[in-house]
This record gives C-alpha cells, sequence and structure tokens, in this order.
C-alpha cells in the first residue's frame, strides 16, 4: 500500500526509470534521424546534420549515465544534461535568429518545437532529477 | 488507380484501431500512475495485443512492398517501421524493471509516442502522392 520511497537515492530506479525511458526514445529518434540525414544527403546541411548526430550521442550517453547510477555515471549524466540544456537553448536560439545557420531541421532547432519542445524539457528534468538524488547511497 | 492515399498499407482500420489501442492503453496506465499503481495485467496485456497489430501492420506493408509499391521516403518509413515494433517490447521490459507507478508512467509515455511514429509511417508512405 505504502510505496515505500527508494532506501539508496539511486538515479535509475523511480522515476529515473521513466526519464532513462524517455532519453532512449529520443536517441533512438535522434540517432535514427541523423544516420538518415548523413546517409542520404550530407551535403544539403552539413552542420544541421552533425548536430543531429552530436544530439543523438548525448542522449545516448545520458540515458547510460542515468542508467549506471554510480558516482561515475552521475557525473556523466550531469555533463550530458548541460551540454543538452546549452546546445538546445543556443540552437534554438541560433534557428530562430538566423534561419539559414540551420537550412534543416535538427532535433533542437526552434527549441525542439518538432518533438514537442520535450527536448527542451528533457535536460532540465535530468538536472532536477540528479540534484533530488545528490545524496550519495555510500 | 495511382491514389497513393487510398493503396496506403499502412493507413486502413488496422493503422487507426493502433492508434486507438495504443492510446486507450496510453490511458489506462495514466490513470494506474496516478493512483500510485504498478503496471497491472492490462497494460501488459495492452502492450501484447498492440505488438501484435503493429507486427501485422508491419507485414501489411511488407507485403505492399513485395506486390510493386514503394514507400515515398524509404529509409525514413523502414526506420519507423522497424522502431515502431520495437516500442511495446521496450515498455513491456522497462515496466517489469520498476514495479512501482513509474512503471505504468514509462508504459503511458510510451503508447503516446507509438501513435506519432504510426502517423509519421503514413506520411513517409505518401510523400509521393501528396
Amino acid at each position: 500500500m505504502v510505496e515505500t520511497r527508494p532506501a539508496r537515492r539511486a538515479t535509475n530506479a523511480g522515476p529515473g526509470r521513466l526519464l532513462i525511458a524517455v532519453y532512449l526514445l529520443f536517441a533512438i529518434a535522434a540517432t535514427s534521424r541523423a544516420g538518415l540525414q548523413i546517409a542520404t544527403k550530407f551535403d544539403e546541411a552539413p552542420v544541421a546534420y552533425l548536430l543531429s548526430a552530436l544530439a543523438a550521442l548525448i542522449y545516448i550517453v545520458a540515458a547510460v549515465g542515468l542508467a549506471r547510477a554510480g558516482h561515475t555515471g552521475r557525473r556523466v549524466a550531469l555533463a550530458c544534461c548541460s551540454v543538452e540544456l546549452v546546445g538546445v537553448v543556443a540552437v534554438g536560439i541560433l534557428s530562430v535568429v538566423d534561419k539559414d545557420l540551420f537550412p534543416d531541421e535538427t532535433v533542437w532547432s526552434q527549441f525542439g518545437s518538432g518533438y514537442g519542445y520535450i527536448p527542451l524539457v528533457l535536460p532540465v528534468l535530468g538536472l532536477f532529477w540528479l540534484w533530488r538524488t545528490r545524496r550519495d547511497p555510500a | 488507380m495511382t491514389s497513393a492515399a487510398a493503396d496506403s498499407p499502412v493507413d486502413g482500420l488496422l493503422a487507426t484501431a493502433s492508434i486507438v489501442l495504443s492510446l486507450l492503453v496510453a490511458v489506462w496506465a495514466l490513470v494506474a500512475a496516478v493512483r500510485h499503481r504498478p503496471p497491472d495485467r492490462v497494460q501488459f496485456a495492452g502492450l501484447a495485443v498492440l505488438e501484435v497489430a503493429l507486427l501485422a501492420l508491419g507485414v501489411l506493408a511488407l507485403v505492399a512492398v513485395g506486390g510493386g509499391d514503394r514507400p515515398g521516403e524509404p529509409g525514413a518509413f523502414y526506420g519507423y517501421l522497424a522502431t515502431l515494433v520495437c516500442l511495446p517490447p521496450l515498455a513491456w521490459v522497462l515496466a517489469r524493471m520498476e514495479p512501482t507507478r513509474w512503471g505504468s508512467a514509462i508504459v503511458c509515455a510510451v503508447c503516446l509516442v507509438a501513435p506519432v511514429v504510426v502517423v509519421r509511417l503514413q506520411q513517409t508512405w505518401e510523400v509521393l502522392g501528396g
């Protein structure tokens, strides 16, 4: 009946598992998108496609970091979420200010509007979750 | 005769049923998550039926391709198709690992994504047909 709070404040249980699931979904989405774009039309917008690939890599590493849950995993996740937040805000602003810079959509264009703004919310949730679980179990 | 929309193998009763079923499971799982309930049998059964429906959708698409039809954007289409049939198993495994309300939340999240992928599947088939 009573939902016991996890004794260990691990990043890979409870809400953290939902977060990892969403990170996995975005890793899949961004990886396939970047892979396809780079394989079929790299010349059209190399910067945008390389950025998509970078975003994909960050989502994968962040998911692994959260799932590993150890000290290193937390650091990796922290780094990824930070880079992600900076990336989505920077690319968001740039794509609004100067459309020519990103002729084709990336995951982070327009602050991730093509993905329901989840790319903007996700790193904030990730950082919040890392903060909530900051007390190390050991 | 060449109307792409009418001939689309992924835009029929089965696709609509998959979308509706997925959304129903999502709502059910959301209610469970709000009520602090772990994933129940209904959620797992729903995921199983959804998987069968999505696999059938995939078979329909491959049969159409075998019959000479072609998706508008082949790369994206097959990518979405492969992703789509992996979604219910992903939700299943993660929900099994997390027997708390958050397991239900995972089922809800994945079942909200699946309909989007079905719609993208339809769009990438029909690009040429407009």
